[in-house]
């Protein structure tokens, strides 16, 4: 049976964590979790690729950790809530890290919310980002 | 007998609640925040409700992936606050209210919504920081406060309409509780924001703008917005909005607005700020002047 597909991945550079994407990232978002507890983040400081073994991830998984790729993090099941955690461990804002998803520098990210955000207009669609770029 | 005054919206921004925490409120970004709950606090502190009912969102602080509960409905004696990676706030323990938590339990959830009932749950900035900003940084809180969490974290979250007839249910409930409690409700989260990704950063101030004047004119507006309109149009996070509507059912239609207020950017977000009383449940101009 082909599964329906989801309106929402047209929504560009944006993943939906929905039930599918839960289920593939349960051990990036339960390792993220585990590090609410103070005693696991210096755990984790310590030794990170050893802490991580016991959450089962993917090789593919536990690179994008290591490597703190946040958007590979995201398209392999992470959700942005659980891995701040992760940032929050690292001594990242929240908008710190939006501006390494984006791209940009921190001060470029930083200038554009003050001028008002990034506009709907050009951000609503795949399409609209496929003109925009190509 | 319990009744709902009124209902208050705001944005619920971690930085703000780190704004405050680490005394930058002097700071002119965070004075244009701060700048618009002045009234707000004036205006609660005449209010001066018996119990809030507060509802927010959990952002994987209480709830991991383990249990998503879609409503859950806080009915602890206290909430500790928690810690979500930076340690936890410096703000009060918030106290509850068991008895009316329970008693909504029993209305709510014989009027066909399936509530789950927690009775441990430390909570986030998606609760504390509204707290701060109407009540400023006392020692205590000064009254009870029911937490009322929706899940806007794994899609999908429960639809707009579904929210406010959750409002409405709360309201019959408070309604039938013998004590005489001026209750006030609290939505909180939004407004556009988007922070995951390489779309992070969207914001749509119209669509925000609409949002605040349907809550305030004609819900029916925003309780007809689908779930991918709100993501599109306000930012994958922006879907918190929905959550709003929950305490906009639970006024009447005979709604006076006190206060309004909205700025570009705290941190990634944009800030969104509502307060109506109820002229069906307070005729009397409680507290507006
Ligand atoms: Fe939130």
């Amino acid at each position: 049976m082909e599964r329906q597909s989801k309106e929402y991945e047209d929504i560009p550079g944006t993943t939906v964590f929905d039930a599918d994407q839960c289920r593939k990232g349960y051990g990036i978002n339960m390792f993220c979790m585990s590090l609410l507890k103070a005693d696991n983040r210096e755990a984790f400081k310590k030794d990170e690729a050893g802490y991580l073994g016991p959450f089962n991830l993917t090789p593919e998984q536990t690179q994008a950790v290591l490597k703190r790729d946040w958007n590979g993090m995201l398209k392999q099941g992470g959700n942005i809530y659980f891995t701040a955690k992760l940032a929050a461990t690292d001594g990242l804002s929240f908008q710190q890290v939006a501006a390494m998803m984006t791209g940009s520098t921190q001060q470029q990210y930083a200038d554009m919310m003050l001028a008002g955000g990034r506009s709907p207009n050009g951000n609503r669609s795949k399409a609209e980002w496929a003109n925009k770029n190509g | 007998m319990a009744k709902i005054v009124a209902g208050v919206w705001t944005s619920h921004v971690p930085a703000i609640g780190a704004a405050l925490d680490l005394g930058k409120t002097a700071e002119p970004y965070w004075q244009r925040v701060f700048g618009g709950y002045e009234k707000s606090k004036e205006w609660i502190a005449k209010v001066k409700p018996d119990v809030c009912i507060v509802v927010f969102n959990d952002h994987a602080t209480a709830f991991s992936v383990d249990i998503v509960p879609t409503f859950a409905l806080g009915c602890a004696a206290e909430f500790a606050p928690a810690d979500e990676g930076w340690g936890p706030r410096p703000v009060p323990v918030v106290k509850g209210h068991p008895e009316l938590a329970a008693h909504i339990a029993q209305s709510v959830i014989q009027d066909d919504f399936d509530l789950t009932v927690v009775n441990k749950m430390e909570v986030d900035h998606g609760l504390t920081v509204p707290l701060s900003l109407m009540f400023g940084q006392p020692k205590e809180w000064p009254c009870p406060i029911i937490p009322v969490a929706v899940n806007v974290v794994l899609f999908p979250p429960p639809s707009g309409k579904r929210c406010f007839n959750l409002g409405a249910a709360i309201r019959k409930a408070v309604e039938s509780y013998p004590e005489d409690l001026r209750v006030v409700i609290f939505g909180t989260g939004g407004m556009s924001h988007q922070i995951s990704g390489p779309r992070a950063g969207l914001i749509n101030s119209d669509f925000d703008r609409a949002f605040l004047e349907s809550l305030a004119t004609d819900p029916s507006k925003a309780t007809s917005i689908r779930h991918i309109e709100y993501m599109r149009e306000a930012g994958a996070e922006g879907i918190e909005m929905v959550m709003w509507l929950v305490a906009r059912g639970a006024l009447s239609n005979n709604v006076e607005e006190v206060h309004r207020f909205y700025t570009v950017p705290a941190s990634n977000t944009a800030v969104g700020h509502l307060i109506l009383e109820d002229r069906d449940s307070a005729p009397s101009a409680m507290a507006a002047e």
